[in-house]
């Protein structure tokens, strides 16, 4: 009978699945990890970014993304475009260069390997022969010249890859067409520099890395003219008329060298070491570019004289007398210069300056004065301090998205208001069908809200909560840096600052409330802080309270860090979320779980000791419990001694193996001498192969309630459940354990009108100890109709149906090894399903998520999304608990990235691929963000046409539903604040407030995104918005 | 007795049986309704009340055809004695403080003389020391050989019993590889090893596992594929009934099949296995289900009780499959075996719990387990 109700074999119920679920790895956001080489196409108006792990990353437009992976795992060292095409050229590590193209298929292009290609030497030659060390692409497309480190020059056919033979240019051909006087010294070995005349494609400059300079004539085969610099060779540049060659040096030089095919110059023009006359670090990399007004910019890279600055990483410019020295805050991979791109025009007139640092893109806007960096709309650096936690909210009201946008707008000032001038291709995306943020808590104190709707991770606003402490670092440090008249003239750029003052600032929990504006944000050292969105700068105290987890535990002594000390009196907040309670846990542990209710005014906190209510409108403590075992003496100690007990037993573990050895050869019996070493030899070599043949064991043993850290605190809920009997609900605090218990407390919340003055009120109802012990990892209580509850003010708001509060209630925990579903108020098991009985797998990260069904209009379920340490998603049904899917995302070995997962609501997902970048998933067919783009060739010959979106609409139609549907879904019945529990009037006029500004056309919306220098390329077409305005306009009718 | 036998026989009319008890020298007869022999705590205070001794904590026990002495200590056995009694029923009652244990069970055919003396004049004293059994009451599940019947006999399965004792599970296992018979010829495969026991641990003391065994399956679900680590986990959360299938390192001490006649219940027959093998379903072997699952509930700072498990309503077709799996699992030959002291169980416990008493502990009573 069983057999045939598993969901498996239903073939109606396998079909719903399959308009379900699918999962897709869409997009990775952040900045790549590892970056290892830089390429621009200013034909495509395309950014290319090699990394070293063989990924190679183009960028346009907002939107435009392309991602391949070369099959080789190895380091790209260049990437090229071919000039004009939509192909480029990635040359490995392993010396294998490999082409790429971008083919249209579907209306959308796809970036794809063609072919692959390694040079090969004549037979008995030295690697070193062909190993490539420049490539240049030729303008007729046709030839690829490759520089290697024998200082011949191959020329090799594109695309197929075939070598030309005759049209190579090799270092003896140079030596024979060289005068006399220039052959006697060693001039030749690597091949640095490769160039191509702006103006003639016949003639290639040819560095040398001993100094000389060549320009060989390709038609006539031979030298041009040449040029000697006494000092090693690193880079060259043409003027753009090829008048003027600029060649940099490593000893921080560069000289200017007349090109004339009439005199041989024997003297460079002008030679200049910008940062003598000390000696200097080597200029790696020129650019000389000319301008309308006369001077040229001169921007290159490096040349720092060596003793106090030779360990910065920077790029100078020059220009009309003004110098700056940009200062980055990791390694230069390569930097190119935007600028003019017709080949015809007689000025660079340089736009731009794209650096791409080892953490970072940083771009300067070189037109406007003071050479103020652009705001990249990609490619943000996560990692700008370690993320510690993150956070998704989905479907963010209008009122509080305009209002942190604005809250991050003051933050960015300093940018400048150019328009982000890297815009090839055009993005099909949708419209994003809401407003999602992922806010990520950072080592530093920091949290960032990230705009996480569409393809681009964009940084919105910057909360830091260091302001409310003391902290060793000294702010005036900073300012006095910069001086009037320092030389070089540094100046730091960039986001990138890893080094915190002070770990204990770091967060590790956040909670916000959408609806409300309010912020929960808890850290490493206890710390949990309540904060409320304003648009005003404020000064004001935060009030502070001290939660004593303890209580009356006995002989307990923490070792760990002191608590962080709190800044008394008025503090000055930027607009944006400011603080205004401060609650700190004692003993200072790490906050490990966290709610926030934003109806009831009231914040759960946990740590490893127990955890805590607040009620953060009368700023009073509710009551705490403790969850410590007394026999739970690592926690009793904090986080130091545990890592101390670690090297003791480290200490122990190396003990036992020198006396095992020891013992081992003692215990050889005495023979002759002879034969005893020989014996003692083999015990050894046997000893050694145990040692490293020793396969890892585990140990197979029943959890106990003696095991360590089982009162830590990992999930807290907020629930309006029936906790006590069936007739009356009441609002509820639910916690879990570490140790699998799980604590309901029934709270008594006073009405709104009382709510100021009667305290509420807290008592125990239940205590659940599930025999096997596991953690518990959620707590979620489901309605009549087995749906999660709704967030608190959600039905308020008519985004949800109001719970049915007349079913019998049922309450899901969820264990790492377990789900199991009980009744509701007498707790009685229902259901379970046993994971890691099964499996072998665990529970990780375990979130409700809404499935919307791609078909069906308003067809949708609510199931559980599951990461299990195996680095698997499954989806759980509600409420049966049935297994539905299973796709493996993440590698088992990626703990990282596995306990970085967050889930979204409507089955999406992301999680850190690397500490720089997010990759986001998607277990929906409905709700799938991933870039859908077109780069054209020919589009691109005109480039400032304005785009109208002229793209193939047949890649619109599934995306447009989805935002139809999502619509629909928010339309769905049930009347306006019947079931709210309002009963606060400020409440109730925000909730009016957001309403009516979700009622505004579409159209504001928009023009506050163009205000907010966002480009949503195509998405703007007329077309278009009518498709998605449509139906959003009816959803507010 | 003789006479009282024939006696009996002669008199025996269909609906009453005669009983003849002894305790200590004295005999008592009286006569039951056969057919309603009622429950075995009404016998009880029967007994009790014609010896007239009526505070006396005793033990009693009864002979069968065979000859062996068998305890009755609840309604089945109870029930059983009297259903087999012909004509009579003879009855042996000792004092539960000077009881002697080792006269029950085993090899009483053959020594049916020799034991029946024992019990008869128990100053009689033995030359060889037996080997004390406890009473039924006092038994629990233990840790045993199972499924012997439908296994290859290179496999053994073995279910670690972790229920009252304080001893750790105590073994270890590791990654390893095998050699496997398959279609491609004889292929090295990897697979989980038991690599170390843990002095004084419960795998080590059931003696049924051994170093370098190889561990095929857990709970019914095949390892093969699996990590150590996924294999660990499963075992840990099926700790508290741990039913591993292993290939022994030592293939010497393999159960013989059709061995079981010689197990002391030979005759019995109601100790069959279920036919089909338990790893077709294996997540829902019945003695998976609910005996390792007795999560604790507190309310309003009451003292802990057992969770019940949520009676199904219609609604809930899991549940309803649950119920119905377990019947199916009766019918398959699992006869209840009656209210053991398994559990300890609350005050309080409602009647859905002792509902659920039947589909624990059910390979109890298993002719082929191998107690240690």
């Amino acid at each position: 009978m069983r057999r045939f109700l598993r969901s498996g074999h239903d073939p109606s119920r396998e079909r719903l699945k399959r308009d379900l679920f699918q999962f897709n790895k869409t997009v990775e956001h952040g900045f790549p990890h590892q970056p290892s080489a830089l390429g621009y196409s200013p034909s495509l108006r395309l950014l290319a970014i090699g990394t070293r792990s063989g990924a190679v990353k183009l960028y346009g437009a907002p939107g435009v993304e392309f991602m391949g992976l070369h099959r080789e795992n190895n380091a790209v060292v260049q990437v090229c475009f071919l000039p004009g095409q939509c192909q480029l050229i990635t040359l490995l590590d392993d010396n294998s260069l490999h082409l790429w193209s971008l083919k249209v298929k579907g209306g959308v292009s796809e970036l794809q390997e063609d072919e692959s290609f390694t040079l090969r030497g004549p037979p008995g030659a030295a690697p070193s022969a062909t190993q490539i060390t420049v490539v240049l692409p030729h303008s007729s497309c046709k030839m690829l010249y490759l520089g290697t480190e024998s200082g011949n020059v191959f020329a090799v056919q594109v695309p197929g890859f075939r070598a030309l033979e005759d049209r190579a240019i090799s270092s003896d051909a140079v030596l024979q067409r060289l005068p006399e006087e220039a052959r006697q010294r060693r001039v030749f070995e690597m091949v640095e520099a490769l160039q191509e005349h702006p103006r003639d494609p016949n003639q290639v400059l040819i560095g040398y890395s001993r100094g000389l300079i060549v320009v060989w004539d390709l038609r006539g085969s031979r030298v041009l003219c040449h040029f000697l610099s006494s000092q090693q060779l690193d880079s060259v540049c043409w003027q753009r008329d090829g008048r003027l060659i600029v060649s940099c040096h490593s000893d921080g030089s560069y000289c200017q060298w007349a090109v004339s095919a009439d005199t041989q110059p024997l003297e460079p023009v002008r030679s200049c070491v910008p940062y003598g006359p000390f000696p200097c670090k080597a200029i790696t990399k020129i650019f000389w570019l000319t301008t309308k007004q006369g001077l040229p910019f001169t921007i290159f890279q490096g040349g720092m004289p060596r003793a106090s600055y030779g360990d910065r990483h920077c790029i100078s410019v020059v220009h009309n007398g003004q110098q700056t020295a940009f200062d980055f805050t990791s390694r230069v991979i390569d930097f190119t210069v935007l600028s003019e791109v017709d080949p015809a025009a007689a000025f660079d007139d340089p736009c731009a300056l794209v650096v791409l640092a080892e953490e970072e893109l940083v771009v300067i806007d070189l037109q406007t004065a003071g050479w103020p960096q652009v705001q990249p709309p990609y490619l943000a650096s996560l990692h700008c301090s370690a993320i510690t936690c993150s956070h998704h909210v989905s479907n963010i009201p209008l009122k509080l998205w305009e209002r942190i946008i604005a809250a991050g707008s003051c933050q960015n000032t300093h940018f400048s208001p150019m328009e982000w001038p890297i815009d090839g291709g055009t993005s099909l995306a949708p419209t994003p069908p809401q407003r999602d943020l992922l806010l990520t808590g950072h080592e530093d104190g920091t949290v960032r809200f990230w705009d996480a709707s569409g393809v681009c991770l964009r940084l919105l606003y910057k909360l830091s909560t260091v302001h409310v402490f003391f902290t060793d670092s000294d702010p005036s440090e900073h300012l006095g840096a910069q001086g009037e008249d320092e030389w070089p003239p540094l100046r730091k750029v960039g986001s990138f600052d890893p080094y915190s003052d002070d770990p204990r600032l770091g967060i590790q929990k956040i909670f916000l409330c959408k609806y409300s504006g309010y912020l929960a944000v808890a850290g490493t050292a206890g710390q949990v802080l309540v904060l409320e969105l304003n648009d005003e700068a404020a000064e004001h105290s935060v009030e502070q309270a001290e939660a004593d987890l303890l209580q009356e535990q006995e002989g307990y002594r923490w070792k760990g860090h002191e608590r962080l000390c709190a800044r008394p009196g008025p503090v000055r907040f930027e607009p944006g979320f400011q603080p205004f309670v401060l609650v700190q846990c004692q003993p200072p542990a790490v906050v490990t779980s966290l709610a926030l209710h934003s109806e009831w005014r009231l914040v759960a906190f946990g740590t490893s000791h127990g955890f805590g209510l607040f009620d953060h409108q009368q700023r009073r403590q509710v009551f705490v419990k403790c969850t410590l075992h007394p026999s739970d003496q690592l926690a009793l100690e904090g986080p130091l001694s545990r890592v101390k007990s670690l090297k003791k037993s480290l200490r122990q573990s190396f003990r036992r193996i020198r006396r095992s050895r020891v013992s081992s050869r003692k215990r050889r019996p005495a023979g002759p001498a002879g034969e005893t070493q020989e014996g003692g030899a083999r015990a050894e070599r046997a000893g050694l192969q145990n040692m490293e043949l020793a396969p890892v064991q585990r140990k197979i043993e029943a959890r106990t309630a003696e095991d360590s850290f089982t009162g830590f605190v990992r999930t807290l809920y907020f629930a309006d459940t029936y906790l006590r009997d069936s007739s009356r609900h009441c609002p509820s605090l639910w916690a879990g354990t570490n140790g699998g218990t799980v604590y309901a407390f029934a709270l008594r919340v006073p009405p709104a009108e009382r709510r100021a003055d009667e305290p509420v009120r807290a008592e125990q109802a239940k205590e659940i100890q599930l025999m096997h012990r596991a953690p518990v990892v959620g707590i979620l209580v489901l309605d009549g109709r087995g749906v999660p509850l709704p967030e608190p003010l959600e039905v308020a708001h008519d985004l949800s149906k109001s719970p049915d509060m007349q079913g019998g209630h049922q309450l899901l925990v969820v264990s790492e090894e377990q789900f199991k579903v009980f009744t509701l108020p007498k707790v009685s098991a229902k259901l379970k399903l046993k994971l890691t009985a099964l499996e072998g797998s665990r529970v990780r990260r375990v979130s409700a998520a809404h499935f919307g069904s791609c078909r069906a209009e308003d067809y949708g379920e609510h199931h559980l999304a599951v990461l299990t340490n195996l680095g698997d998603i499954q989806v759980v049904s509600l409420p049966l608990l049935k297994p539905q899917v299973r796709y493996s995302c993440i590698r088992r070995e990626d703990v990282s990235g596995i306990a970085s997962c967050v889930f979204t609501r409507h089955g999406q997902g992301f999680y850190l691929i690397s500490p720089s970048e997010f990759e986001r998933f998607s277990l929906s067919t409905k709700w799938l963000v991933e870039p859908r783009c077109l780069v054209d060739s020919a589009e691109t010959k005109n480039h400032s046409r304005p785009r109208n979106g002229s793209g193939p609409e047949k890649g619109w139609g599934r995306a447009r539903n989805s935002g139809s549907q999502s619509d629909g879904e928010e339309r769905s019945p049930g009347t306006v604040m019947e079931h709210a529990l309002l009963n606060d009037e400020r409440v109730l006029k925000e909730i009016q407030s957001t309403l009516e500004g979700d009622r505004r056309s579409y159209g504001d919306w928009r023009s506050q995104q163009v205000a907010m220098r966002t480009r949503l390329s195509c998405c703007h077409s007329p077309s278009f918005r009518s498709g998605v305005s449509g139906p959003r306009v009816q959803a507010a009718r | 007795m003789n006479r009282s036998h024939r006696h009996g026989a002669g008199s025996g009319c269909l609906g009453t049986m005669e009983v003849k008890s002894k305790f200590g020298a004295e005999f008592r007869r009286f006569s039951l309704e056969r057919s309603k022999p009622g429950r075995f705590e009404e016998f009880y205070g029967l007994l009790q009340h014609v010896h007239k001794i009526p505070n006396v904590d005793v033990l009693v026990a009864y002979t069968d055809v065979h000859g062996d002495l068998l305890p009755i200590n609840n309604d089945d056995n109870y029930h059983k004695a009297v259903s087999t009694a012909n004509p009579l029923l003879r009855v042996f009652i000792q004092k539960k403080e000077e009881a002697d244990y080792s006269a029950f069970g085993t090899d009483t055919l053959t020594k049916k003389k020799n034991v029946l003396s024992n019990v008869l004049r128990p100053d009689n004293h033995r030359k060889k020391p037996h080997i004390v059994i406890s009473m039924p009451q006092d038994f629990r599940p233990v840790s045993s050989i199972i499924d012997v019947d439908i296994l290859p006999e290179t496999h053994r399965r073995v279910r670690l019993y972790k229920y009252g004792t304080e001893k750790p599970l105590g073994f270890y296992i590791r990654d390893g590889s095998s050699v496997r018979v398959t279609p491609h010829g004889l292929e090295k495969v990897p697979g989980i090893f038991i690599s170390r026991l843990v002095p004084g641990g419960l795998a080590q003391s059931t003696g049924l596992l051994a170093v370098n065994d190889e561990v095929l399956e857990v709970n019914g679900i095949e390892v093969s594929g699996k990590s150590l680590d996924q294999v660990t986990d499963m075992m840990i959360a099926n700790s508290r009934n741990l039913i591993i299938t292993v290939r022994p390192a030592n293939q010497r001490n393999n159960v013989v099949r059709n061995s079981r006649t010689s197990g002391s219940s030979g005759q019995s027959t109601d100790n069959s296995l279920p036919g089909y093998p338990p790893q077709a379903e294996p997540s829902f072997e019945p003695e998976d289900e609910d005996s390792d699952e007795d999560d604790l509930v507190i309310e309003d700072n009451g003292a802990p009780q057992q969770i019940p498990k949520a009676v199904p309503n219609a609604e809930s077709l899991e549940s309803l499959a649950q119920v119905e799996l377990s019947l199916e699992s009766a019918q398959n030959g699992f006869v209840p075996s009656g209210e053991g002291s398994l559990a300890p169980v609350a005050s309080g416990a409602s009647t859905e719990f002792e509902a659920r008493v039947p589909d624990r502990k059910l390979l109890e009573e298993d002719g082929t387990i191998i107690t240690l």
